[in-house]
Formats: structure tokens, sequence, C-alpha cells
């Protein structure tokens, strides 16, 4: 491509022009089918942003609240789940936003601007659209141009939108330049995202595929950051290998140091020139990376509707069981700090007196709790999951086969309920292991399993309402969500910001015993098992009475 | 003979959309039965109702005896369905997907699905997500006829082939009726219901406007005839049944309704005939009859 080797330079000049014809028509095209997908990333990542830093005057009311959060920071494990730790000797708001928070809003912001990208430029390919928009006047690096405009137009006005909300909350500690720097930081990140993205888009053939490529580099960062923090107080080398870990080193509110950011500049600049030169390796529609062939003939398990079910669902299992165990161990080794951190501070001591038991006690059970949320929203993804096969058409070939309705539902249904519960014991297990060894008695494992076994009655009351609802109409199945999301909020703010128990007792994951600081109590396990079993029942008669809905 | 699928009046509305308006239809032992229509007509509604994935909403259905809602798994291990718009499980191989279908339909010929595996050219290590249109229906397809179903259900079964499958399509599909199978196809390729199907009904805003075989409704319609004669033509417009005569000094043109074809033919004949062609109606022509009007209303509209 240099011009040197072309004959006519002029040509050759006059062509490179022509690569980006039509950018400006497919950008307003782009925004367009985002207008509301966008807008509704961005406002909900600021909303989400602006109601965790606006609940921090009310859980560290004063100064040495703050400061019992600093001495936490010390642990490796605390670090490894949010950030390096610095500005601990005087940690304010400002130092906890940047510190505790980034990390965790970074990862959505990540996933915006991945899913933008492939949105736009592989997910076309998939489906054709993009040969019809190609075989017009469009230049051959438009699409891509375009796809990296609109998303990093997307960042910009997130970055600006967080730096305005923060600043303008007028917290103490939480100023102007800071929030600044926490927007832009947050706006790095998400470009050098988005340029992930438009590489692994050559690389991979299918949307999923790409997007789930990006993701992987988006774990693969977050884990080089978690072990740098872990190593040393403040980050190390690996820290600095990770784009997450270039935002948070801008530590905003503490040091304000903007230098950082160049980083996340020229690795973007590096990744969209790998795209450009990759797609020039490529057709329209192919991709680098070829898909190995599979088995010519079904093994001896794919035969039976939960033998497919099964297969569609195995990947998930693992994934979260995996994730889940790694999760809880990871939080499991916070116990040998919470005692010390609780005690300090006045906010948690209230809901622990609440809940009476040992400070331990209730924090396990708090944590239990939350794990239970989780249980659910595997749960409600599993049977959801019919609703897709539904959808989009693939549901038809095997309900006009042999298979009930009630056995090709009951095989997503028995993946659901035996998944989640699965789940919820290895999650339960990973975390009586580092509790048991950070503690250092053996006798916790049995306990926290039991405790976490508790909530599945609840978590199997929650896909009883999922299946009753699909069962109803394949539209109202996401209404459940209503009920997870109510359940995540009360299980998780209601002990600590005392909600009224007439809120608590709404929420289906209320009502389960909070072993170990609670005693056990088997009356609502039992009704709420037969509560669930009513509604799959339900469900199943009311699907088997309705017509399938095919809207592909 | 035996009828295997009896429908009278079926009846089924989405909201304000009616999709079918009292449709009839009647398929005997041994027969492939064309049903055609345009998009939309409310083909794929009725083979969905035939399937019980649909309910509905009034008239009489049997399917080889039973009721498509009420018996549904118990037809099912009888018929073989190939969808419209087959969508596979993208991490499953073509392979794969075949073997599963058959197997819970419990009926798949191992041999049988290899033979025609190798007669569509079909790849069965890709996996679903990697195969076009065409290609995903060759699975649908190949799962469908590897079963010994005694009725099969086919919509648009070759849209996304390629003519060369299409003739392996219509040979297996020819093999298949000699062993006593039933067939119901439903299309809006004219061509393909021509070669293969016994009887035709033609369905259109949910009805079934006509029914019939190829030849009785030929006879229904018009045959164009062109004539070279001797002497000019005279004295054509006197007959019953002609349409849109275009009379030269020794070349007439017409078209003439089956009924009067022998009257016209014999009167042309009485100039002395030099050459003689006739041009048997194509399913396009009857189809155009019962569209006739909305075609020219639009076409109306547009100038």
């Amino acid at each position: 491509m240099t011009a040197t080797l072309t004959p006519t330079g002029d040509r050759a000049a006059a062509r490179s022009g022509h690569v980006l014809t039509g950018m400006g028509t497919l950008v307003r095209f782009m925004l367009r089918r985002d207008r509301v997908r966008l807008p509704a990333w961005i406002l909900g990542i600021t909303l989400f942003t602006l109601a965790s830093v606006a609940a921090l005057p009310g859980l560290y009311p004063a100064a040495s609240d703050r400061q019992a959060r600093a001495t936490l920071m010390q642990n490796p494990g605390t670090r490894a789940v949010s950030g390096p730790g610095y500005g601990l000797e005087d940690y304010h708001f400002g130092a906890m936003i940047s510190n505790e928070y980034l990390s965790w809003i970074v990862i959505f912001v990540a996933l915006m601007s991945i899913f933008v990208v492939v949105r736009h430029t592989r997910l076309e390919e998939e489906t054709g659209r993009a040969e019809l928009v190609r075989s017009s006047r469009v230049g051959r690096h438009a699409t891509t141009t375009a796809a990296l405009v609109v998303a990093f137009g997307a960042n910009l006005v997130l970055g600006a939108l967080l730096a305005v909300s923060l600043g303008s909350l007028g917290l103490e500690s939480v100023g102007w330049a800071g929030s600044l720097l926490f927007g832009a930081g947050q706006a790095a990140v998400g470009v050098v995202f988005a340029a992930v993205a438009a590489v692994t888009v050559q690389l991979n053939g299918h949307a999923r595929g790409a997007s789930g490529l990006a993701g992987a580099v988006l774990a693969f960062s977050y884990t080089l950051r978690a072990a740098g923090d872990m190593a040393e107080l403040g980050g190390n080398a690996l820290s600095w290998l990770s784009p997450i870990g270039w935002a948070q080193q801008t530590r905003a509110y503490v040091d304000d140091r903007w230098w950082p950011l160049l980083l996340p500049l020229a690795l973007t600049l590096v990744l969209a020139a790998s795209a450009y030169w990759l797609s020039t390796r490529r057709d329209v529609g192919a991709s680098l990376v070829q898909t190995r062939p599979g088995p010519a003939h079904a093994g001896d398990s794919l035969a039976t509707p939960l033998g497919l079910a099964w297969r569609l669902h195995r990947a998930s299992v693992v994934w979260w069981g995996v994730a889940m165990f790694l999760f809880a161990l990871g939080y499991g080794t916070l116990a040998s700090e919470i005692e010390r951190f609780v005690s300090e501070m006045s906010v948690i001591q209230d809901a622990v007196a609440e809940l009476g038991g040992t400070i331990i006690d209730a924090w396990l059970a708090i944590i239990v709790l939350v794990f239970a949320v989780f249980g659910a929203v595997f749960a409600v993804l599993a049977a959801g999951r019919a609703r897709s096969e539904e959808n989009s058409g693939r549901a038809e070939p095997v309900l006009a086969t042999a298979v009930s309705r009630a056995r090709w539902l009951g095989s997503h249904l028995v993946i659901a309920l035996a998944g989640s519960a699965v789940i919820m014991a290895v999650t339960g297990l990973g975390l009586g292991i580092s509790v048991a060894g950070a503690l250092g008695d053996t006798a916790l494992i049995g306990r926290i399993l039991g405790a976490t076994m508790a909530h599945v009655p609840a978590v199997w009351l929650v896909t009883g309402i999922a299946v009753a609802l699909y069962g109803l109409a394949s539209r109202a199945a996401p209404l459940v969500w209503i009920v997870v999301v109510y359940a995540g909020v009360v299980g998780w703010l209601g002990q600590l910001l005392q909600f009224p128990q007439w809120a608590m007792n709404l929420s289906p994951l209320g009502h389960t015993p909070l072993l170990p600081a609670e005693a056990m109590r088997w009356p609502p396990l039992v009704v709420m098992s037969a509560l669930a079993i009513i509604l799959i029942v339900a469900g199943l008669v009311a699907f088997r009475r309705r017509d399938v809905e095919t809207t592909a | 003979m035996t009828a295997i699928i009896e429908a009278k009046g079926l009846t089924k509305t989405y909201g304000a959309t009616t999709a079918l308006d009292g449709l009839d239809l009647s398929v005997v032992q041994g027969e492939v039965y064309g049903f055609l229509g345009p998009n939309g007509a409310g083909k794929t509604t009725t083979l969905r109702i035939l399937l019980g994935l649909l309910r509905r909403d009034a008239g009489e259905v049997t399917v080889m005896g039973g009721d498509p809602w009420a018996d549904a798994v118990e037809l099912h291990g009888r018929l073989a369905y190939v969808p419209g718009d087959v969508e596979l499980w993208p991490n499953l191989t073509g392979g794969e997907a075949i073997d599963l279908l058959g197997r819970l339909r419990g009926r798949l010929d191992p041999v049988r699905r290899d033979e025609l595996v190798e007669r569509f050219d079909l790849d069965p290590t890709k996996k679903g997500r990697t195969y076009s249109k065409g290609n995903r229906q060759k699975v649908a397809i190949v799962a469908a006829l590897a079963s010994d179903a005694e009725l099969l259900l086919l919509d648009e079964p070759t849209a996304g082939l390629d003519p060369l499958m299409e003739v392996v399509f219509q040979d297996v599909i020819g093999r298949m009726t000699q062993e006593g199978r039933t067939v119901l196809l439903s299309s809006h390729i004219l061509a393909q219901v021509e070669k293969l199907a016994d009887r035709i009904s033609i369905i259109r805003q949910g009805t079934v406007v006509q029914t019939g075989t190829l030849a009785e409704m030929r006879h229904l319609t018009r045959t164009t005839i062109e004539a070279l004669t001797v002497e000019p033509v005279s004295g054509l417009e006197t007959l019953a049944g002609i349409h849109d005569p275009e009379v030269g000094d020794h070349l007439v043109r017409f078209s003439v309704n089956g009924e009067h074809l022998d009257a016209a033919v014999k009167h042309v004949a009485g100039f002395g005939l030099r050459g003689l062609t006739s041009h048997p109606p194509t399913l396009e022509e009857l189809m155009l009859r019962h569209y006739g009007n909305e075609v020219q209303g639009k076409a109306g509209a547009v100038r």
C-alpha cells in the first residue's frame, strides 16, 4: 500500500479518499438505529454511578467510618474486587469513587462500546445486510470507521455526562477537576474496547464469537489489574498492563494525573490501525479465523429434549459455576477483616444488631442472600432460553416431532432448577472454604453451605414465576425481571437502609431464614417449594394451551 | 381413498388480522397435494394448525384420524415437517441436528439419512450458524425425509435450493409417494407444484379459491391459440368464450375458455390452417386470474 510501489501515485491518493465514501451517511444511519439503545446505556450507566455515589454519605457519615473502609483496603482481597488503594491516609468520598467504583462502572462502559461496534460491523455482515450496504457507493473502510465514530462519540457523551453529574453533586472532596478526569478515564477505556472489538470482528466470523473474544480481553484486563492491585498497595507493573488499570492510575480526586490517559490513546490508535489492516486481508462476510468442523453424527446423549437442553445450557452452567465459585472464594477472604471493619461502622452495626448473631454471622447471612440473587438471575436466564428458542423458530421443528409441549419446556426447566441449585451449592462451598480458611474453623464450611442451600426454594419460586408468566404469553416472560431486580435491591440494601418489613416481604427472596444469623425455620421453605411447584405446573398447563409464537 | 387431512371452515385470527377465513382442505392418502398461494395467504398458518402449534379459532380438522391439537404428540410420531424458515442451533452441527430431530420423532433410518446427506451434497460437520439459508433447508429436508413418516408437511421446502438440488428433491419426493406416503407441499413456486402435485388448492386471503387437478383447472381456464391461416379469419366475435382476439391478415391470436376450445379451433380450421400453436395455461396464469384484480389494481395505482 506504499505510494512508492504504485506507479500512479495520484490515483492511489484519490482512491484512498474513497475508502471512506458514505461514512457520514452510515454514522447517521447507525445513530438512527441506536436512538433508543445508546441513550439507554448512557443514561443507565450515569444513573447507576450517581445512585452509588449519592448513597456514600449515608453509608459513611463520619470520617472515622471512611477510615474504617480504608483499613479494609489494606486487604488484598478487597483490592482484587475494587482498586489499587491510594489516598488511604485521607480516604474521602472522591478517593472511594476512583478506588472502588471506577473498576465496576468501567465494565459496563467497555461492554457498551464492544456491543456498539460488533452490532454495526460483524452482525451486519453475518446477517447479510452489510452486502446490501457495501454494494452501494460505500468505501471499504466506511463501515468500520462509522462504527468507531459512533462508539467514540457515545463514550465522549458518557464521559462528559459523568463528569458534569458527579461534579454538580456538590459532594465534599468530589470536585470538578477530579470528576472531569474520572469521566475522561471511563471514556478512554470505552474507546479502547471499541477498538478491541474492531479487531475481534475481523478475526471471528460471528457476532457472538467476536463479542465473546472482546469480552475475554475485557476479563483479562480486569484480571491483570486485580492481580497487580492485590500484589501491591497502589498497584504494580501488572496493573499498568491493563487499560482498566490506566484509568485507575489517573488517581482521580486524589492526585488528578492526566498523563496515564496517553496510554489508552496510543493503544486505540494501534488497535484501529490493526483493524483496518486486518480488514483488507479478508472478504466481506469472511473471517480470519475459521470455525472448526464438528461431528457429523450426534452423540448418544443428544436423543431427548433434556439432552438437547443440556447441550444448549452446558457452557452457561459451567461458566456460571466457575465464576460464582471464584467470586465466593475471593469474597470469603474478607472474613478475617470484617469484624474490625464493622465494629467501626455505625450504619452496618445497626443492620447487624437487627439481624442478631455475631458480626461474622450477620455478614455471612447478607452475602449469602446476595448470592441467592445471582442464583435467581441464572435460573431466570435459563428459563428464558425456552422463550428465545420459541421466538427464533428453533422450538418449532422440535415441537413438530413426537415431543410434547410439557416435555420440551420441562427440559429447560430441569436445567434452570437443577442448575441453579448446583450453582448455589458451588457458591456456598467456595464461600465456606475461604471463610473457614480465613477464620481457621472447618465447621463453617457445612454451616455456610447449608445457609446457601436454604435459599434454593426461594430461587425456585422465582423460577416458577418466570415459567408461569412464560406459559401465559411469550411476551409476558420478561416481566419476571422486575421481581429479580426488586429482590436484588431489597437484598442488597434492605438490611443496610432498614426498609420496612412489608417491603422486604414483597421479595420472594425475603422469606428465607437468614442463616447463619437467624435460626432455621422450615415452614417458609416448605411453603415456597409448594408455591414453586404450583406455579411451574400452572406454567406448563398454560403453555400447552397457547399458540407457539415464532417472531422470526 | 382414505382422507389423511380433512379440514372444514378453519378460522384463525390474530387480533384484528384474519389469517384464515373458513379454509377447507382434503388430502387423501398417497397423493402429493399442492398448496399454492402468495406470501401471507395463510399457508404457513394452516400448516401450523395441522401440526397443533397453533390452535384454531373455529372449524373442524383431522389429521390421520386424530385431532392435531389434542393428539399432537401421537400424530407427530407419524409425520415429518419442514418449516419455511429453518433455524438451527448455532453450536450444533447439521449432522447433529438431523440425528436429534430424527430421534425425537422416533423413526430415523440411518442408511437413508446418510444417502440423503450424500444426495443433497450437504456437509454435516458444519456448525448451524455457518450454514446458508439453502443449507439450513437441506438439514431440515434430510431430517424429515430420513424418517419413515406417513405424512410430510413441507412449507416452501425448496425456496433456498439451487435448481440442481430442486431436481434431487423432486426425485426423492417422487420415490416417497411411490411408497404410499402423503405429501402436503406449500409453495409460491408454481413450476415446482406443477411438476409434483396431483391435486392443487389455490389459497388467497385465508380461503381456498380453487381446488382440483391441474388438468381440471386448465379445463376451467383459457388456452391461448395462435394460428397461421390461408384466408383471413373472420367471425371470431360471434363465437362464445373468446377473449382478447388479435386478428391480422393471416395471423390470428386469441384465448379461449376450455369448454369452447373445440368450437373455436374448428372455426379457425375453416380458413385453411398453415400453422397452429396452443399454450396451455400455466399456473402463473391461473394465479393471475385469482389475483388479477389486485395486480391490475396495483398497476393502476402506479400509473
